[in-house]
């Protein structure tokens, strides 16, 4: 359940906003808002630019920290304390042009120790990618990059899963298999997050669909997902 | 060695072998340094062991800035760095596989202008030359510990290579100053460098522990 200037309701959230705010100088990006996200659920974040989108994202991964209010995710952490279990994907790859996909996944998969990681080769196929293909980053298209950086994503199996703009720069096929795949990321339990400027593509797997406006919660519907 | 640091360490030697970017401006900037002194000051004889200690240390400091303006440029570069502030493996561990990759260039550097520089400066050690490979390494340690850390602080400002210039030449002072007299020492045989060995030792442990120290909270700033 999302709310704006209110408090949260539900159990047992995976993630709790609870009265954000968030300024960059005198500019408010976020204005109070309350957020509860339910595990197994998919809520799409729409809105214009510059409505808070990414820096609600952004404040859930543990990358900003608010203003004002309170997040907890899991029940009890701050994000960046259990940032091993959120994955985050935003308008960047943040991934090395200079490595190959599968170098570039077997560098990350490295960095979790002690948590189990899907084989690079595997989530690069759950992406539609080739492991093989013996090019780097740098000479890969946009489409390819924003894949590897879902795969990258996937890497840890994350519980909840945020990401900004996954489908910008993607054609209508990749779309298709991306929101597949999302969704049965979801049936596993974990929660997913994304913004996007086109709702009809999100609205096959999106359980909740948030409207931001100036920071503030515009409206919050419930979506009808078909996946 | 955790299995992270030697990711982090891959990783860079990776990067640097398939673009040779750091070490390629490395080596033409100190060649310059060297040979440009050279031309400035003529150096003969005993002027020239006097000055060769503070003519290596500069050039390596001036080649080594170059470099080290690069060392978070490919984090910076598409958010990477963000992906790495969600891992949750130490951030120092990330720093100090940037140190011990920058200092491996660095040293790779040193190598190449040795001959170079016996060359142009018509060098005869006079002091116990043994003692180079504890000073050039304790030198260039205490420049690149500091250099890659400075180079993250300044990481989040638009005039970041002017900046890191501004705070690192400061506080590399007494290491400069410790470098320099302990190479000139050895060259001219004329005193005992002991001393200034020792106090880049500690400038290196203390320097190298507050950096690893303080990185997370650089790492994670907004």
């Amino acid at each position: 359940m999302i709310e704006d200037s209110s408090e949260p309701v539900g159990n047992s959230p995976c993630a709790r906003v609870d009265q954000v705010s968030k300024l960059f100088g005198s500019f408010a990006a976020l204005r109070q808002v309350s957020v509860d996200l339910e595990p197994g659920r998919c809520y799409v974040l729409i809105g214009e630019n510059g409505a808070g989108k990414s820096t609600l994202l952004r404040i859930l991964a543990g990358l900003l920290r608010p203003t004002h209010g309170k997040v907890t995710v899991f029940s009890q952490y701050e994000p960046l304390e259990a940032r091993a279990r959120i994955g985050y994907m935003s308008h960047a790859p943040m991934l090395y042009d200079e490595l190959t996909g599968v170098e570039n996944l077997r560098y990350f998969a490295s960095l979790y120790p002690g948590r189990p990681c899907l084989d690079p080769a595997e989530a690069l196929r759950q992406v539609g990618l080739d492991p093989d293909l013996n090019r780097t980053l740098g000479q890969y298209s946009q489409g390819m990059r924003q894949r590897t950086s879902l795969a990258r994503v996937l890497l840890p199996m994350p519980e909840l899963l945020l990401l900004d703009e996954p489908f910008s720069n993607m054609d209508v096929e990749s779309v298709r298999q991306m929101v597949k795949l999302l969704s049965g990321f979801r049936h596993g339990n974990r929660t997913i997050v994304l913004t996007t400027h086109q709702r009809e593509l999100a609205a096959p797997i999106a359980d909740y669909v948030l409207a931001l406006r100036a920071g503030r919660v515009a409206s919050f519907e419930p979506g009808s997902p078909t996946l | 060695m955790t299995r992270a640091l030697w990711s982090h360490l891959v990783k860079d030697l990776r990067i640097e072998w398939r673009s040779l970017d750091a070490i390629i401006s490395m080596l033409f900037f100190s060649g310059l340094v060297v040979v440009l002194f050279s031309i400035a000051f003529d150096p003969r004889g005993a002027f020239s062991q006097q000055i060769a200690g503070g003519v290596l240390c500069v050039a390596t400091m001036f080649a080594s800035v170059s470099a080290l303006n690069q060392a978070w440029a490919r984090e910076i570069r598409h958010q990477v760095m963000d992906a790495q502030r969600m891992v949750p493996s130490p951030g120092a561990e990330l720093l100090l596989a940037k140190v011990i990759v920058n200092f491996f260039f660095v040293t790779i550097v040193q190598i190449a202008l040795a001959p170079f520089f016996v060359v142009f400066y018509n060098l005869r050690i006079v002091g116990q030359a043994w003692l180079l490979l504890l000073v050039l390494p304790l030198g260039t340690w205490a420049l690149v510990s500091n250099g890659v850390f400075f180079a993250a602080l300044s990481m989040s400002s638009r005039n970041r290579e002017l900046l890191l210039s501004l705070i690192l030449f400061p506080i590399f002072i007494p290491a400069l100053l410790a470098m320099v007299q302990a190479t000139t020492s050895i060259f001219t045989g004329d005193s005992d460098p002991t001393l200034w060995i020792k106090m880049l030792f500690g400038y290196d442990i203390i320097f190298t522990t507050v950096s690893l120290l303080l990185f997370d909270v650089v790492f994670h700033a907004e």
